[in-house]
């Protein structure tokens, strides 16, 4: 679904990301582990196309995006939700405006125009701001405009959906309802996950719980149930991946920083 | 040296790539309508009224500082003609220009600047929307069309603040003499020259606006940063434009 191909991205002298290959297959949950500035955010714009790679190729549904002017990269990115960093929300729009931006700009999707409302309305019921439609971003909280940047990211149904320090500054509460909605999204629409962090709880609940739909509570995942793969992401170079057994095994120093939290 | 010169050449091709791909979005669908009303309204109706006291107090300042000099050469009665040439040509288009370059350039520098920074036009970019489209475009269109009307305004009423001075206040010369010099010194060059150069500054105002708000890295202090770029980098422009727009009517 998204395959990175020795990956190099540079900002004048500085090596944001230094020769990073992987690949993210349909229905695998991926964790970016990383202290701040070690490269997830570019890792992840450049996986949508938005940072052009100065070397190696990014492949997204099987097609490369070299070679894609910036109107075919607009149809392929259809394909994809993202929650930014800070949200992304745009000031100057409601938050059902918002939440409509995909459905009303996205020219593959050619949403016909009386299922905005209803689509809209069914997106923030499940990340349970269904009353918020009115209001404007900064009526909303940390925690409460992350979520409605899940409703915008998972409003058109993508199958792939890329997740930036959802949980980046919140307090540990709102984190895990963040973290309990990413698992909701992922188990009940059985979309394909990549999400970037810096702590060590988001990967360990994506990796050992699921989403139940029938209490709506996260219940422990049998062995083998998530098919999650972690990767950690040093100075923009991927010093590790694989799975959270080799994670907590690892002897690394760095990477068994977030491998020691693991286990506690 | 040549590391010196690679970061005004780096931005000097960012900001030709950003002018062809504005002016090649022009024509291409959708247009957002509503935005270029939407930006009309805040850059025309907005600065209406700096723009009408600019124009005025121009006209009549330029009047009391010239009364001295044409009554020592006995040509009180020109006061029209000098008046009406100097704003129309000149200082009607640069004077409106250098306003809603204060006011409009930092105004689109920082708006987008801190949408640049909070990553709403990554996020527009993700979500299907080309932000040359959406922000650079209805600005472009918006300035393009009112900084000529606002210049015609400043004009008018900076010839009515010159009338002000030399017939009621200094009694230079009667009402009708006033009226008919400055009406029968403009030529069609003239009016050219007036609502050509406002047409151009309009350009690089919202282009250069726009570029310093897109290139805005650093958070706030960047978006602060990238504001005083604007508008010093386009009041430059307005005085370096003029002299060659100038020149070539000359």
């Amino acid at each position: 679904m998204l395959g990175f191909d020795k990956v190099s991205v540079h900002f004048d002298d500085t090596v944001a990301l230094d020769g990073v290959t992987f690949e993210l297959r349909e229905g695998d949950t991926l964790i970016l582990l990383g202290a701040a500035g070690s490269g997830k955010t570019v890792l992840l714009k450049t996986a949508l196309g938005l940072i052009r790679p100065d070397q190696g190729r990014v492949s997204l549904f099987g097609e490369s995006t070299h070679d894609k002017k910036e109107r075919e990269m607009v149809d392929l990115r259809s394909r994809v939700g993202v929650l930014f960093q800070e949200g992304g929300l745009f000031d100057s729009l409601t938050i059902e405006e918002n939440v409509a931006y995909p459905l009303l700009n996205q020219r593959t999707l050619r949403c016909p125009p009386e299922q905005v409302r209803p689509r809209v309305e069914e997106a923030l019921e499940f990340v349970e701001l269904g009353h918020t439609l009115e209001k404007v971003p900064s009526e909303l909280s940390g925690g409460m405009r992350r979520r409605v940047g899940i409703a915008r990211a998972i409003v058109t149904a993508p199958p792939l959906l890329l997740y930036d320090s959802p949980t980046a500054g919140l307090d540990p509460i709102t984190a895990n309802t963040i973290t309990a909605l990413i698992a909701k999204e992922r188990d009940i629409r059985r979309t394909t996950t990549a999400l970037a962090t810096h702590r060590h709880q988001d990967g360990q609940l994506l990796a050992n719980y699921r989403h139940d739909p029938a209490t709506g509570r996260l219940l422990p995942a049998d062995p083998g149930e998530v098919r999650t793969r972690f990767l950690v992401l040093l100075q923009g170079r991927l010093v590790f991946e694989g799975s959270q057994e080799e994670l907590e095994a690892s002897v690394d120093p760095y990477v068994s920083k977030f491998a020691r939290r693991l286990k506690e | 040296m040549l590391d010196i010169l690679k970061s005004p050449v780096h931005g000097l091709q960012d900001f030709v790539l950003l002018t062809f791909r504005a002016f090649l979005n022009i024509f291409r669908r959708p247009h957002y309508g509503d935005d270029i009303v939407l930006q009309m309204d805040i850059i025309g109706v907005g600065s209406l009224p700096i723009v009408m006291l600019t124009g005025f107090f121009s006209g009549a300042v330029m009047c009391l500082q010239m009364s001295r000099a044409l009554a020592q050469y006995g040509a009180s009665g020109e006061a029209g003609r000098a008046v009406a040439i100097t704003l129309v040509r000149e200082l009607g288009p640069v004077l409106t220009a250098l306003m809603v370059c204060g006011r409009n350039a930092s105004g689109m520098a920082s708006e987008l600047g801190s949408m640049k920074v909070t990553e709403q036009i990554d996020a527009m970019r993700a979500l299907g929307t080309d932000p040359v489209q959406k922000l650079v475009k209805p600005r472009l269109i918006a300035t393009a069309i009112v900084l000529p009307l606002l210049t015609v305004i400043a004009d008018f009423l900076g010839i009515i603040g010159g009338y002000m001075v030399a017939c009621p206040y200094l009694q230079l010369t009667t009402a009708s003499q006033y009226w008919s010099k400055a009406h029968q010194s403009l030529e069609y060059n003239d009016l050219a020259q007036g609502l050509i150069k406002p047409f151009v500054f309009a350009i690089v105002i919202a282009l250069v606006g726009c570029f310093y708000g897109m290139q805005t890295t650093g958070g706030t202090q960047g978006v602060g940063l990238s504001t005083t770029r604007a508008v010093v980098v386009a009041s430059v422009w307005v005085f370096v434009l003029t002299f060659f727009i100038g020149n070539f009517f000359i």
